[in-house]
């Protein structure tokens, strides 16, 4: 009995086979282990940046003198600002930062040359979408700094005595939509993103995989249940449940966080049913994929995985290279965080968040048809 | 609809291949309507399959037929309609009481009484004092009788019994062959497969099947005539 009871190298290596040859047999389970580290190393090591640059901006400019030029191209120089668009009306700025579409709007006011030269250090207002503190902080303490020698260059020669005088342009930076830069007041609303992106996807992916490990699959088939009844079935009970996520969400960012809600809620409830609608979507599509319970859940990880840290969720989504702004603008959490906040912060309505929408949509309507497709009526 | 005498299952020449593998080859088989027929054969001798095809949960790669007068070819959702299909494997809801599970397949079939008929159902199996216990918690026997009642339950014409038998103490199954004959005396075909030869003797028709071929068929005492025949 004893000597039953001693280690033996050949049990142990009997036992290493056997988990050896079962990984083997799980294709996509290897294949997800060794693709789950290399897609992180890819999106930590490329994709992700705390200090994003070539941030859009729009010039509203009323003083197109030397100063006024050599001004822009400094703040193109430092690296931080892009100008993509030129104009001299306030409502056009002001709808273009609602839309997301710059970052930074850049006033220079009608007597800027003429304050320079009597050394009354003009005023240039940036003004800021600030919903997401990273992605402004440090272009704006690269304004602060440029302020003392942005005209170095021009301010020769007799005018050199003007550098004298102190910075020759006071710039005033103004926040909008956070002007606390209040941190939680971007993660909160984007939290109900991940949150929905996290749980939808799993649970649905479970979905159908579970009904075949168990053998209960054969029994739907054998019934007259359509395809299409079995999918709407099996996602209609859970957007029960992302609705409770989402106002769960909300109440604690009204009443935890504080996080101000500008915009109307009951719009954010409709575009929720959309994008719940989406990561079950999506779930289901990978449950008609996977070929256990298993593989389920290392494909919904493997979608998670970019829908946080691409998606604008963790890292400013215009921090990232183009490559991975154009991934995350394929995931459906990418545009719902751009209408969350804008909603709740900027007070958006159906108008300014309708280019958000259609990607969406369109998101839902590729994974029903995979799934719909994928999903066999028999068991060929 | 299929009459006393007329044949509830015609089909000829049904194949089917996985891969380079034949798993069926070229089956015929006529079943008469309110029949017991029974299926021998080894397992992998390609009974699982034979049935699928039969209920369109597969299609064939050769061959056609009609089940309950239905092409099985391309009426596959009408058959699936008016035959019960008994799993092999025990494919109802283990997280499920006895009676949830049949008011789902209920509602599945869109059936209308609904109540009633899983009540009838429950009390013809004798499951109504055990209708709130969680699936997964019945014996073998218990479980067997409740895949029954839920096969039954859209009152199919044909009943297709996939080893209803496997894994069942003697006594449940003799309850259970006793229902067989009563729901044959109320013009139910059932095509049943089993390794039990006593199993085989209750059966008004039999046809025996190795590697996916016919190899007999007939009534009992013909197939028993039919001499060297090897039995499991």
């Amino acid at each position: 009995m004893v000597r039953l009871r001693k280690f033996t190298l050949h049990r142990l290596w009997a036992i290493v086979m056997k988990e050896f040859i079962q990984m083997r047999r799980d294709r996509v389970t290897f294949a997800m282990m060794i693709g789950i580290p290399l897609l992180q190393l890819t999106l930590f090591g490329y994709a992700i940046n705390s200090d994003p640059k070539h941030l859009p901006t729009a010039l509203r400019i009323a003083d197109h003198g030397p100063f006024a030029r050599t001004l822009v191209a400094e703040l193109s120089h430092s690296g931080y600002f892009d100008v993509v668009r030129i104009t001299d009306s306030e409502s056009e700025v002001e709808r273009l930062l609602r839309l997301g579409e710059v970052q930074f709007v850049v006033n220079i006011p009608e007597d800027f040359t003429r304050k320079v030269l009597r050394a009354e250090h003009p005023t240039v207002l940036v003004e800021a979408d600030a919903t997401d503190p990273a992605a402004t902080g440090p272009a704006i303490s690269a304004v602060s700094a440029l302020a003392a020698t942005a005209l170095d260059r021009d301010l020769t020669g007799p005018l050199s005595r003007l550098r004298a005088t102190g910075p020759a342009v006071d710039f005033k930076v103004h926040a909008h939509y956070n002007p606390e830069n209040i941190t939680q007041y971007n993660v909160v609303p984007g939290l109900m993103g991940v949150v929905l992106t996290m749980t939808m996807v799993v649970i649905t992916a479970l979905a159908i995989t579970r009904e075949r490990e168990r053998g209960t699959m054969e029994n739907l088939l054998a019934t007259p249940a359509r395809p299409t009844e079995v999918m709407v079935g099996k996602i209609l009970p859970y957007i029960v449940v992302g609705y409770i996520q989402v106002s769960l969400i909300l109440l604690a960012a009204r009443f935890l966080f504080g996080v101000p809600m500008v915009g109307s809620l009951t719009l954010l409830y409709a575009v929720s049913l959309l994008f719940i609608a989406a990561n079950l979507a999506m779930g289901i599509t990978f449950s008609t994929l996977a070929q256990n319970q298993l593989q389920a859940v290392q494909m919904a990880f493997f979608f998670f995985l970019p829908s946080i840290l691409l998606s604008g969720f963790m890292f400013p989504f215009r921090g990232m290279p183009v490559w991975a702004q154009w991934i995350g603008s394929c995931l459906p959490i990418t545009h719902f965080l751009r209408i969350v906040r804008g909603i709740l912060l900027k007070g958006n309505g159906l108008p300014e968040i309708y280019p958000e929408i259609w990607p969406i949509a369109l998101f839902v309507l590729i994974s029903m048809v995979v799934g719909v497709k994928r999903y066999r009526q028999t068991l060929d | 609809m299929t009459g006393i005498g007329e044949l509830a299952i015609d089909v000829s020449g049904v194949t089917k291949r996985f891969g380079d593998r034949t798993v069926v080859n070229g089956i015929d088989l006529q079943v008469r309507t309110g029949e017991i027929y029974g299926f021998l054969g080894p397992n992998g001798s390609g009974k699982t399959t034979f049935i699928r095809m039969l209920c369109g949960l597969l299609t064939p790669d050769a061959g056609s037929g009609t089940c309950l007068g239905l092409d099985i070819l391309r009426e596959q959702s009408l058959i699936k309609r008016e035959v019960g299909y008994m799993t092999q494997r025990f494919s109802y809801y283990e997280d499920l009481s006895i009676r949830e599970n049949l008011d789902f397949i209920a509602r599945i079939y869109g059936i209308g009484a609904r109540k009633a008929a899983v009540d009838a159902s429950l009390a013809r199996l004798g499951l109504a004092n055990r209708s709130a216990q969680l699936a997964g918690e019945l014996s073998g026997g218990w479980k067997q009788r409740l895949a029954l009642a839920a096969c039954l339950i859209h009152g199919p014409r044909l009943l297709l019994l996939d080893e209803p038998t496997a894994g069942v103490d003697p006594k449940a199954r003799r309850e259970f062959w006793d229902e067989i004959h009563r729901l044959s005396s109320e013009g139910i075909t059932v095509l049943i497969t089993t390794h039990y030869m006593d199993e085989a003797e209750r059966c008004h028709r039999l046809a025996c099947l190795a590697y996916g071929n016919l190899l007999v068929k007939g009534t009992v005492s013909e197939v028993i005539d039919a001499a060297n025949l090897a039995t499991w």
